[in-house]
């Protein structure tokens, strides 16, 4: 579908009008449902490892503590800027389709897959961080979890026992430690922390990487000249989907890397 | 973060200008849980942190995602996902809690 | 049948309209997708009915003498997954659903036929993965699949099983997602709320559960996935995980599930009960809110499952008082239902004889679960045979007796064609004879102590074994026939015409088979659904 839509067609038959539908509002009505609707599946499904996450946070606050010492904050935090920027970007994107300016859609959904991937890269960066701490939960991948700094093991971060005994708040201020044995249990138990890390994030990479694959897909129609007052459905339904990513991130934020900064005493 | 009240006159869309003071405020959101991390609350840090996020997604969702402006099905649509998501937390959180 | 001349089939409709497998495979209607997963489920049923009759000549004698202990544990794993995620949670929303919900709101077609397709393609997938699964040996966890069992302690192959059904659950998401947009966006002129079929709103509350429940499920197998793969403990004590979150997870979808299961064959029931009492419904209102107070209600009920699994006993109070309140919107129903028979002018064709063993039978499963909620007793027949009775007259003397009914009585419609009235109404009764001859003997056993998922037991309860058995042979008659004579009528059953049922409905109004696109011109409804009293017509004899 190639023509140029971006005022509304004499007769009501638009060519992405799909026949189950009696006319175009119907189809947006719906579509826009849809994904609606859709999006409450994905609230569920990251609400579960969320569930599970806050119980075993309060099971076992002290591993918790020191997973989220151990991973950086400023990276974090500069990814929520960028996520928040591709969010502002697609919103943009979504107005301009709306009002059927071509070079300005695309220039705002260039601009969101650009931060999208940069997103991704900066975690990118932080995994491998953490492959090289052997922080990553199991004994499959790269050399197993250990979280006292063993051989082959790089990284300031990596020896979480220790800096269980001289911990720092997030300000940098040391507060007292755990005895040696303690630290190294809690330690041990920090895994269970890594694991929904690697679980939150990894699932929230998946929904980004798909929707970047789509975001794709809806430039290419953008740069035909699909969308316009009469029709820009699939970017709107996508920056729901896209912001709904961006709310998932403004949750695992201060959940990984913020709340547990403060040491139990 | 009271800001939402202050925007401007509503349209039946949101405008750039109203799309960039979301941003704006969002940034400082960000920056603002940042340094209340740093700062030691107690048990008011989660508290802090997280009314901070729910604040922000909520401007997500009303602005960036248009819910300001929809229909009462969105709207219901919403709600009751935050509203099952708190059942499944708090009913198995209930049982955690008072073993 | 009010006229008496020769009825014929239309000459095109959704059937026949396209021929060729391609015009089956790639189809985006709605009735042929719903063949579609007739087919598939149909495979299924027969599948998890073959490892209930293993199951039950295991259980003829005391000792564990025909199979060994772990090929035992395999039969009721894959017994209970085949029967739950691949037949009963598709059954009646996925082929009569599909097939009737865009007709009866007065629509051409789903919101999403695409994606409708996709559902039946990702039900395919999921199904694969558990065929795979059962290919390699089949999984010995139980269809709950309780950790750290299932995560650390087996060599069958779980995570084929767990992905299966992960997958298999998003084609469930996708139906309900579909459904609840159609509801809400795609009735007809006039038809408003108050004027659907009792059917749609009961799949439209199902729908519900699907979406909001199936993918707390799906997070949960991932992680069941993940922690079996990598080695990590999620729900592994040795390792600091609580088994008990895994059962809280599990439990939060598991138990909408059974309401998504039988929500849709209470709409059956419904829509059964009316046309054959040729009367309205009494207390629609109440009925339509009651199916979606169950969907809300079922939520909040999960943990009366791990009454014994260690959660807090405050926390068990509270699951076991709200477990009692859920109860209630599916009584309102059956006395609804009962009201709606009194004083009709009721008429005994086999979808009726299947909705009367529903209500029959429903109601001691549901009243059973009721025992089952109780703290002190569930102690003593948590896990016993107390539970799979329970559950089974629910499931199969509930669900599969709706299912049947709803089969038969849209038949003509989906088909064209009437089956044998005989063999249909013989079937009906060795079913409910069958299916009673089964189940009522465990009860008692389950009360006496026999645990669950056991192959060998003490010799006191053979006899009460051995009728269960008798039954099953019984029961397994009961399904076959309608197997023979539906397939029977496609060919040589006498041709139905538009209603043969005198029944009222939007779906009545096309051809049977309809066609492709259902309506020739979208309908105005100006009334209720169920308008029976103002006809003067005998009783519904055809």
């Amino acid at each position: 579908m190639s023509t140029n839509q971006t005022t509304a067609p004499a007769t009501g038959h638009h060519p992405a009008w799909a026949h189950q539908f009696e006319n175009m509002q119907q189809q947006k009505e719906a579509s826009s449902f849809g994904m609606w609707v859709f999006l409450l599946t994905e609230i569920m499904m990251f609400g579960g490892l969320f569930t599970a996450y806050m119980i075993y946070r309060i099971k076992f606050y002290d591993a918790f503590v020191a997973g989220s010492s151990s991973i950086n904050v400023q990276w974090g935090f500069g990814n929520t800027l960028v996520l928040i920027g591709s969010s502002f970007t697609m919103a943009m994107a979504v107005w301009a389709a709306h009002k059927g300016k071509r070079m300005q859609q695309v220039v705002y959904l260039v601009l969101t897959m650009v931060l999208g991937t940069a997103f991704l890269g900066v975690k990118a960066v932080e995994y491998k961080a953490k492959y090289d701490e052997c922080h990553i939960p199991g004994q499959v991948i790269g050399k197993g979890f250990n979280a006292t700094g063993g051989p082959g093991c790089s990284g300031e971060g990596a020896n979480i026992a220790e800096e269980l005994e001289h911990p720092k708040t997030l300000a940098g201020k040391e507060v007292a430690g755990k005895p040696r044995a303690a630290a190294e249990q809690i330690a041990r138990q920090s895994e269970l922390f890594f694991v929904f890390y690697f679980a939150m994030t990894g699932l929230h990479a998946t929904h980004m990487i798909i929707g970047l694959g789509v975001l794709a897909w809806i430039l290419r129609r953008a740069w035909k000249s699909e969308f316009g007052p009469a029709y820009y459905t699939p970017v709107e339904n996508f920056g729901l989907y896209w912001h709904f990513v961006d709310i998932v991130w403004i949750y695992l934020f201060p959940l990984l890397y913020l709340i547990n900064r403060i040491p139990h005493h | 973060m009271s800001a939402e009240n202050s925007r401007a006159a509503e349209s039946s869309h949101p405008t750039p200008a109203l799309y960039g003071l979301i941003l704006a405020i969002l940034v400082s959101g960000t920056a603002l849980t940042y340094f209340a991390a740093t700062w030691e609350m107690g048990i008011f840090n989660p508290i802090v942190a997280l009314t901070i996020a729910c604040t922000k997604a909520t401007l997500v969702i009303l602005y960036f995602m248009h819910v300001r402006y929809s229909n009462k099905l969105t709207i219901i649509t919403v709600c009751a996902g935050f509203f099952w998501l708190l059942i499944l937390i708090s009913l198995s959180l209930s049982d955690y809690l008072t073993r | 049948m009010s006229t008496a001349t020769q009825t014929v089939m239309p000459e095109k409709h959704y059937l026949n309209e396209f021929f060729g497998i391609r015009s089956w495979l790639l189809t985006k209607d709605h009735k042929r997708i719903a063949i579609l997963y007739l087919l598939t489920i149909s495979f299924f049923f027969f599948l998890g009915g073959l490892f209930a009759s293993l199951i039950r000549l295991e259980l003829l004698t005391p000792a564990g003498d025909l199979f060994q202990s772990d090929t035992y544990n395999k039969l009721f794993t894959m017994h209970g997954v085949n029967m739950i995620f691949f037949f009963l949670i598709p059954s009646v929303p996925a082929v009569l659903g599909n097939f009737l919900v865009p007709i009866m709101v007065g629509a051409r077609d789903l919101a999403f036929p695409k994606i409708n397709l996709l559902s039946w393609y990702i039900f395919i997938a999921g199904a694969a993965f558990a065929l795979t699964a059962l290919l390699y040996g089949g999984v010995d966890t139980g269809w709950t699949f309780y950790t750290p069992l299932s995560s650390g302690y087996l060599r069958t192959p779980v995570i084929v099983m767990g992905v299966g059904i992960l997958i298999a659950g998003f084609a469930s998401i996708f139906t309900g997602l579909n459904f609840i947009v159609t509801v809400h966006r795609m009735r007809a002129p006039g038809m408003t709320w108050g004027r659907l079929p009792l059917f749609v709103w009961a799949n439209y509350a199902a729908s519900l559960i699907m979406v909001l429940g199936t993918p707390v499920l799906a997070i949960t197998l991932i992680l069941l996935v993940l922690e079996r793969g990598f080695h990590i403990g999620i729900f592994d004590p040795k390792l600091g995980g609580d088994p008990v979150l895994f059962q809280h997870m599990f439990w939060f979808y598991s138990h909408p599930a059974v309401y998504i299961m039988i929500l849709p064959g209470m709409g059956v029931i419904s829509e059964i009960i009316t046309c054959f009492s040729r009367k309205r419904v009494f207390g629609y209102t109440f009925i339509a809110f009651s199916s979606i107070a169950i969907a809300v209600f079922g939520f909040v009920v999960w943990a009366h499952h791990m009454f014994v699994a260690g959660i807090s006993t405050y926390s068990a109070m509270v699951f076991s008082l709200l477990s009692y309140a859920v109860a209630i919107p599916s009584a309102v129903k059956v006395f609804n239902w009962i009201a709606t028979m009194y004083k009709g002018s009721v008429s005994y064709d086999t979808p009726m004889l299947y909705a009367f063993g529903f209500i029959g039978l429903f109601t001691i499963g549901g009243l059973t679960g009721l025992f089952l909620a109780a703290l002190g007793l569930d102690v003593h027949i948590h896990d016993t045979y107390f539970v799979i009775a329970h559950f089974h007259y629910v499931m199969v003397g509930g669900m599969v007796m709706a299912y049947l009914g709803g089969l038969h009585f849209w038949w003509p419609k989906i088909t064209g064609r009437i089956y044998p009235e005989f063999w249909a109404k013989l079937a009906a009764l060795i079913t409910f004879i069958g299916f009673n001859l089964t189940f009522f003997p465990q009860f008692i056993l389950g009360y006496l102590g026999m645990p669950r998922r056991y192959h060998s037991y003490p010799e006191e309860f053979q006899v009460l074994n051995v009728l269960s058995s008798a039954g099953a042979s019984i029961l397994a008659v009961g399904f076959i026939l309608p197997l023979i004579y539906l397939l029977w009528s496609l060919r040589y059953g006498e041709i139905a015409g538009p209603n043969p049922w005198s029944a009222k409905g939007l779906e009545w109004t096309t051809s049977s088979p309809p066609p492709t696109h259902n309506f020739d011109v979208i309908p105005v409804v100006t009334e209720g659904p169920y308008n029976y009293g103002d006809d003067e017509e005998a009783a519904g004899v055809h």
